[in-house]
């Protein structure tokens, strides 16, 4: 059982080992989503809260399988849970409010091929981090992933003004900008330890 | 279902030959860049994770293919994920088994091949509509393609940030490293030199075209 601070733990996940920029983890919808600042926002959100979920679902079922001794489950049991997770929070928010609903639109299913989610409940596991210690580092993880994600779009939509050549735009851009984002978060590191 | 019972075009060397260059995973389809970020940081993890990866994908392609008739369509997607996590655990107690010191290397991202969107991409438009054997070298050429693209990156981080490859120092004594091509920043930089690499090929060659088509009335 690991005694790191709580605060400790959530400046690790959303500053110093970044999800995004130090782990690369999400990195699919951080290229894909992050092109305007709204749909970012609204992303990082979505995460964030799937994020919790599944950390709370990923801390029960290693248990249960500590308890029943099949560790080798771990794997598949994750995955299928952040599938029904999504599936069952897209439902809620679908029934609930349908505005937020239609405002996350195609990005709630996507959530579910997002490595930071499998990669957060794996993390936890290694770490062996208790119940409320899992769920700071969720939302270190999520708030972290929704920084990433909300300063990549600024940068974007100012550089959609810019004037560079045209085969450096798209992916090879982003990938540049990522890694100056990447260099200077790197300035956090010490911070949280 | 009618485009699986098609008759199937036969199997060709074509098959295996365009995930290595043309449909390359990496540089052109721009698929599973998590990994080919996280563990190029030298060229034997990218060797070890090209090949973890080869492997997931030559056999949920085999399994997918073998099912492709029996697998609901409604399901699909639940069914590819369950194929993949099940090789993939596979593969990390084999990894595990073989070297220790490897499998601490690449730490979670051998799970995280589960995620990687190239081999559920693949299952989804290859695998599940076409024969086995084509499916087998597809995802053979495919997942050399995505190892190909991962040493790329992982031979110039290790060249560039610890003047070696594969353990083995290159440079005389003298040589100051780029400890940041080691670092995570070092890994957008050199992915996205890649790109802008294979931008500037693909915009030449269609250029290329571009003026024989000119020349020709």
């Amino acid at each position: 059982m690991s005694g790191d601070p709580l605060w400790s733990i959530f400046l690790n996940a959303s500053l110093v080992n970044n999800f995004v920029l130090a782990y690369f983890l999400g990195i699919c919808p951080f290229l894909g989503v992050s092109g305007k600042l709204v749909t970012a926002t609204r992303m990082g959100g979505a995460v964030c809260f799937v994020m919790l979920v599944s950390s709370l679902c990923a801390y029960g079922i290693h248990h249960l399988l500590v308890a029943i001794n099949a560790p080798y489950l771990q794997l598949i049991s994750f995955i299928v849970v952040i599938a029904s997770t999504v599936q069952l929070v897209e439902m809620f928010i679908k029934k609930t409010s349908p505005t937020l609903f239609r405002a996350l639109g195609i990005f709630l299913p996507l959530i579910t091929t997002n490595c930071a989610i499998l990669g957060l409940a794996l993390f936890q596991t290694n770490k062996g981090y208790d119940l409320l210690q899992s769920l700071v580092y969720a939302l270190g993880a999520g708030v972290g992933f929704t920084l990433a994600l909300v300063l990549m779009a600024g940068i974007r939509e100012k550089l959609e003004l810019a004037s560079v050549p045209d085969m450096v735009r798209g992916t090879a851009l982003t990938l540049m900008v990522a890694g100056v984002l990447s260099l200077a978060f790197m300035g956090f590191a010490g911070l949280g330890a | 279902m009618t485009s699986v019972d098609r008759v199937q075009p036969a199997v060709s060397a074509d098959d295996f030959i365009k995930g290595l260059w043309r449909e390359n995973p990496v540089f052109v389809q721009v698929l599973g860049m998590c990994p080919v970020l996280a563990v190029t940081n030298s060229g034997i993890n990218a060797l070890a994770m090209g090949l973890a990866t080869t492997f997931v994908l030559v056999l949920s392609n085999t399994l997918v293919s073998l099912l492709r008739r029996a697998i609901p369509r409604q399901v699909r997607i639940a069914t590819f994920i369950l194929i993949i996590a099940s090789f993939v655990t596979v593969v990390d107690y084999l990894i595990q088994a073989l070297s220790l010191e490897l499998h601490r290397a690449l730490g979670a991202f051998i799970s995280l091949i589960v995620v990687n969107c190239l081999i559920l991409g693949r299952a989804e438009a290859f695998a599940s509509k076409n024969t086995v054997l084509r499916s087998i070298l597809d995802g053979l050429g495919m997942g050399l393609g995505f190892t190909f693209a991962l040493l790329c990156l992982g031979g110039v981080r290790e060249i560039l940030g610890s003047g070696a490859l594969f353990g083995i120092a290159l440079f005389p004594a003298g040589f100051q490293p780029w400890i940041v091509m080691l670092l995570p920043s070092g890994g957008f930089f050199t992915l996205g030199l890649w790109l802008l690499l294979f931008n500037y090929l693909r915009a030449r060659r269609l250029e290329e075209r571009g003026e024989a088509q000119g020349v020709v009335p």
